[in-house]
C-alpha cells in the first residue's frame, strides 16, 4: 500500500523544528531514520496528516566525548555511523555489541539512534542498552529542555515520556567505571529480525573479581527495557562463578520477568531462552570486565 | 558516491521516462514539492507529492524499473539501491528526502555489453533464476565488496541477510559473489583494477 498525503515539512534547524511541533505537535510525526515509521505508514497503521523530517538538522548527526569521559550520541547519528564508530567502541561497547544485531544493513543506513529510542519499540536493543548503562536523554519543546533517565523514559509498549510538540536531541552515556564489561546477546528467528529474547549484561568488578555492580536489561519479554533486578541483587558482592551466574539468570528468567506468548514464541519458550542467554551474557561480560590478566 | 565504483556507473542506457499521468496539485490532495537529484549520473528535477516513496518515484517517475518492490515494508530488499553510497531500502525513503542527494539504481551499474563484474558472475554461476531480488542483492553487494573484497562463505551470507530470494536457495547467489571476489583485483585504496583471468569452466557446478 502507499501512504496516505500528508503535509512535509523539512526543518533546516532545532529551533525551526520545535516550531513546527509547537504549531502540529498533535497531528505531526517526526521522521527520523524512517525504517519504522514509513512501513506503517506504508500500511496506513499510521496516518500523519503533517510530517516534521528532521533528516536535515546536520547538527544532530553527532557523536562524541562528554566532559566527563563518557559519550554523547546525537539523535541523527545513523547506526551504521555510530556501529563503526572507533569512540563508541571505547566508551561504550555495550552499543557496537548490539549494532550488528540491529535489523539488516540497509535500515542501519537509514536508521538512527534517535529515531530508535523515540519509537519505544520492545524489542529495540537500543532501548535495553541505554537503560543498561544508565544512559539520558535530552528532550526540547519551545517551552525549554529536560534531561530524563533512560530508565523512566520508557513507559509502555511504543510508548515514552516524549510530549506531542518535543523533540529527542541525544542521549548521554556515563563513562563507565573500571574493570567493567559488557554484553548483549539475542535469539531472533533471522540474524536481523526482531529478537524473541534478548539481554544486555553490565557488570563491574571490585579488586578481589567479586561482582560490585551487575546489571541485566530484557528486551522482547514485556512492555519495553526490563530491568532484571533480582538477579542483580544476587550477584552483588558474589564472586562470578559458573554456579552464581547460572542461579541469577535463573533468578532472572523465573522472577524478574513476565514474557508473553504471540505466534513466534510461547511464554515458557522466552523464560527459557531468557535463562540461557543471561548467562550467556553475564559470563561475557564477566570476562571482558576481568580482562585478558 | 565512492570513487572506485566510478567506472561502472552508466548513463547512457537511462530508458525513457514512462509517463504515467503526472502528480498535479488539482488531482492530489496534497501540495508538490520540487526536488532535485543526480540518479546513475543524471540530473534530474521534479515535482513529487510528499508522499511518494523514492521506490515509486524511480520506477514510475524515471522509468527506471530495474528496482523492484516487493513487500513495501523494509523486509524484502529487492529495492535496495545506493544512497550517497550507502545501501538503503527505497521503499522506505520518501522521494522528497532524496533532494539533493545521489542515487544508483541497477540501470547505472554497467552495460549490457560491459557488465560489472558482479553482474557477470551472476550471470556465470547461475545466481539468476526469476530475477527479482538480483538488483537488490547486486546494489547491496556493492558497497559490502568494496569493504571486504575477499569475503568468506558466512560473511556473505550475513551480507545478504536482509535480502530475500525465493528461487536459489542462495547457494548460486553466493557462489556468484565468491567468483566476483575472484575476478575483482582491488588495490589498497578500493579500486578495482582489473577482471581476472577466466576461470574453470565448471566453477559452481
Amino acid at each position: 500500500m502507499k501512504p496516505a498525503p500528508f503535509e512535509y515539512f523539512a526543518p533546516t534547524s532545532v529551533d525551526e523544528a520545535l516550531a513546527n511541533l509547537a504549531e502540529y505537535g498533535y497531528e505531526a510525526k517526526v521522521l527520523a531514520g524512517g525504517q519504522s515509521l514509513i512501513p506503517m505508514m506504508n500500511f496506513r497503521l499510521a496516518q500523519p496528516s503533517v510530517i516534521v523530517d528532521i533528516n536535515k538538522i546536520t547538527e544532530l548527526a553527532y557523536i562524541r566525548e562528554n566532559e566527563e569521559g563518557g559519550l554523547r550520541i546525537g539523535a541523527m547519528a545513523r547506526h551504521n555511523q555510530v556501529e563503526h564508530n572507533p569512540l563508541v567502541a571505547a566508551r561504550a561497547a555495550l552499543i557496537t555489541d548490539a549494532m550488528p544485531q540491529i535489523a539488516t544493513v540497509q535500515v542501519r543506513s537509514r536508521g538512527t539512534f534517535g529515531g530508535s529510542i523515540a519509537h519505544a519499540d520492545p524489542s529495540a536493543e537500543l532501548a535495553a542498552v541505554s537503560v543498561a548503562l544508565d544512559g539520558s536523554f535530552l528532550l526540547r519543546t519551545q517551552r525549554g529542555e529536560r534531561w530524563i533517565p533512560a530508565n523512566e523514559f520508557f513507559v509502555g509498549l511504543f510508548t515514552s515520556v516524549l510530549e506531542p510538540d518535543e523533540l529527542l536531541l541525544g542521549a548521554n552515556f556515563p563513562a563507565l567505571p573500571e574493570r567493567t564489561g559488557c554484553a548483549l546477546v539475542e535469539v531472533a528467528r533471522r540474524t536481523h529480525d526482531f529478537a524473541l529474547v534478548g539481554v544486555a549484561a553490565v557488570v563491574t568488578l571490585d579488586r578481589d573479581d567479586r561482582c560490585q555492580r551487575a546489571r541485566l536489561v530484557f528486551f522482547s519479554v514485556g512492555d519495553g527495557p526490563v530491568i532484571a533486578k533480582q538477579a542483580a541483587d544476587l550477584l552483588k558482592g558474589q564472586e562470578l562463578t559458573l554456579k552464581s551466574m547460572r542461579a541469577a539468570a535463573e533468578t532472572a528468567a523465573k522472577l524478574d520477568i513476565d514474557p508473553g506468548s504471540d505466534i513466534h514464541a510461547s511464554a515458557d519458550y522466552r523464560r527459557h531462552l531468557a535463562g540461557v542467554l543471561a548467562y550467556r551474557a553475564l559470563e561475557k561480560a564477566f570476562k571482558r570486565a576481568r580482562g585478558p590478566g | 558516491m565512492p570513487e572506485d565504483l566510478d567506472d561502472w556507473i552508466t548513463s547512457n542506457n537511462t530508458p525513457t521516462s514512462i509517463h504515467y499521468p503526472p502528480f498535479n496539485s488539482e488531482m492530489s490532495m496534497s501540495h508538490t514539492i520540487e526536488i532535485a537529484l543526480t540518479v546513475n549520473k543524471i540530473h534530474y528535477e521534479r515535482r513529487v507529492e510528499p508522499r511518494m516513496l523514492l521506490s515509486d518515484f524511480l520506477r514510475h517517475e524515471l522509468g527506471l524499473t530495474g528496482t523492484h518492490v516487493g513487500c513495501e515494508h523494509g523486509v524484502c530488499g529487492a529495492c535496495t539501491i545506493l544512497f550517497d553510497g550507502q545501501p538503503v531500502r527505497s521503499c522506505l525513503m520518501f522521494a522528497v528526502q532524496a533532494d539533493g542527494h545521489e542515487i544508483l539504481s541497477i540501470e547505472g551499474l554497467g552495460t549490457p555489453d560491459n557488465l560489472h563484474p558482479l553482474q557477470q558472475s551472476f550471470i556465470e554461476a547461475h545466481g539468476v533464476q526469476c530475477g527479482f531480488c538480483t538488483s537488490g542483492i547486486i546494489l547491496t553487494l556493492i558497497p559490502f565488496l568494496e569493504g571486504n573484497p575477499h569475503p568468506d562463505e558466512q560473511e556473505i551470507r550475513h551480507a545478504i541477510s536482509g535480502n530475500i530470494c525465493r528461487c536459489t536457495g542462495y547457494q548460486h547467489i553466493v557462489d556468484a559473489v565468491m567468483l566476483a571476489a575472484e575476478k575483482i583485483s582491488v588495490t589498497q585504496n578500493g579500486r578495482i583494477l582489473s577482471e581476472a583471468k577466466d576461470l574453470p569452466p565448471n566453477y559452481g557446478s
